[in-house]
């Protein structure tokens, strides 16, 4: 499941028959410090596109033809970077994934930087705060055993056990939509957690229990108020709040 | 709450060591006990209402008489003081919870909590004394 569309696609219109060139307002929450701004604010910016084009399609006519301090980030443009992470419309949404006819066309689409995170300009925060989070679980495969001669063998059914969590892109999308993340930057996040459950999981790692000590903190998946925000807002569609209460079951019973 | 305050707030998740400076199980156990102790009260919670409000005429025959004798049975007495220390200590657990989540100050964090776990004493102090030490002949 990665759909994140507001409305399903089955009355998408047929390319070039009925598509209509229009003018729809982007209302962007921009702030640069460096020019002496204090405070964000809201801009309007009128740009025509196409119904089908894509938020970050609109973000790069604005960049390219009206305003080239409009600031964001994006690099594969294709949903698999993880870097255009952005509150489009009050939600966290993937600006590469989100098309325009999805939104309401006739009002103004507000963008702004996901929330949580410093804000350094436009719509980019600063990530190293959500990275450290991701290393402090030890993303990585921990082994104690003798290294087999060959390939670490998995079964299917082991390895369905932890698919849906080594979906993660760590756009960030899920941990900024988190009010407990909100007010207090200490928790993990849901990307922490998932990026651990995708390692706890795994029937060839061995450093399930060391990963647990380091979710069972004060700041750990105790802080989970199931508001399943992160499930919501996840451009993957990955079941996050499911994974952390997979993380809190394990703790509990000690077993994975 | 605007962006710029947002930065001047310390960096979220500034590195720290984990292991030796107190690893404790208390939030899993606060977080068990949260379900087990919902568990109970639902049953205590739910019985004590249906018997105060709808037994046998309901809250009218309430009274001083009433109350004396229920207490003269242990059974009750294990009843009311169960049933004390479970809601106290669970809804004490869930408003320190929510102050963790919402209070952003550490001052205001530590007075909000001290305040909280002082009501949670005096509630059951008193209560746990009056249980004990009924005397069903002072009217």
């Amino acid at each position: 499941m990665t759909e994140t569309l507001d409305t399903p696609l089955d009355h998408a219109p047929e390319a070039g028959a009925g598509l209509q060139r229009r003018t729809v307002t982007l209302r962007i929450r921009r702030f640069n410090p460096e020019a002496g701004d204090t405070e964000p604010s809201w801009h309007d910016y009128p740009v025509e596109v196409l119904p089908t084009d894509r938020i970050l399609d609109a973000l790069n006519k604005i960049k390219w033809e009206q305003d080239g301090t409009l600031t964001y980030r994006r690099s594969c443009a294709h949903g698999i970077c993880g870097s255009d992470a952005m509150r489009i419309n009050g939600r966290n949404r993937l600006a590469c994934k989100t098309l325009i006819k999805d939104l309401n066309m006739d009002a103004a689409i507000t963008v702004e930087a996901i929330k949580g995170l410093p804000l350094e300009k436009d719509l980019i925060v600063d990530m190293e705060p959500f990275f450290q989070a991701y290393r402090d679980i030890n993303p990585f495969l921990i082994t104690e055993s003798h290294e087999p001669t060959r390939e670490r063998l998995q079964s299917q059914h082991d390895r369905d056990r932890f698919d849906d969590t080594t979906k993660c892109i760590l756009c960030a999308a899920c941990t900024t939509a988190c009010p407990v993340f909100w007010t207090d930057g200490q928790y993990f996040g849901p990307a922490a957690i998932v990026g651990a459950h995708r390692f706890i999981f795994d029937s060839r790692d061995e450093g399930a229990s060391q990963r647990l000590d380091i979710l069972n903190d004060r700041e750990g998946v105790w802080r989970c108020r199931t508001t399943f925000n992160c499930t919501e807002a996840c451009p993957r569609g990955i079941q996050i709040t499911q994974a952390i209460q997979e993380v809190k079951r394990a703790l509990i019973s000690r077993r994975v | 709450m605007s962006q710029t305050e947002a930065t001047e707030i310390g960096a979220p998740r500034s590195p720290r060591t984990f292991g030796s400076s107190g690893r404790s199980n208390f939030e899993l156990y606060s977080w068990l006990f949260m379900r087990v102790s919902g568990l109970v009260l639902v049953f205590l919670v739910l019985g004590h209402l249906f018997i105060m409000n709808i037994l046998d005429g309901g809250v009218q025959r309430i009274n001083f008489a009433f109350v004396a004798g229920r207490w003269s049975s242990p059974f009750w007495q294990v009843w009311d003081l169960v049933m004390l220390w479970l809601a106290q200590l669970h809804g004490g657990n869930g408003l320190r919870v929510i102050i963790n989540d919402y209070a952003e100050r550490d001052t205001t964090r530590l007075w909000l909590k001290a305040a909280l776990y002082a009501s949670m004493v005096l509630i059951l102090v008193t209560g746990t004394l009056v249980i004990f030490t009924f005397d069903p002949n002072i009217g």
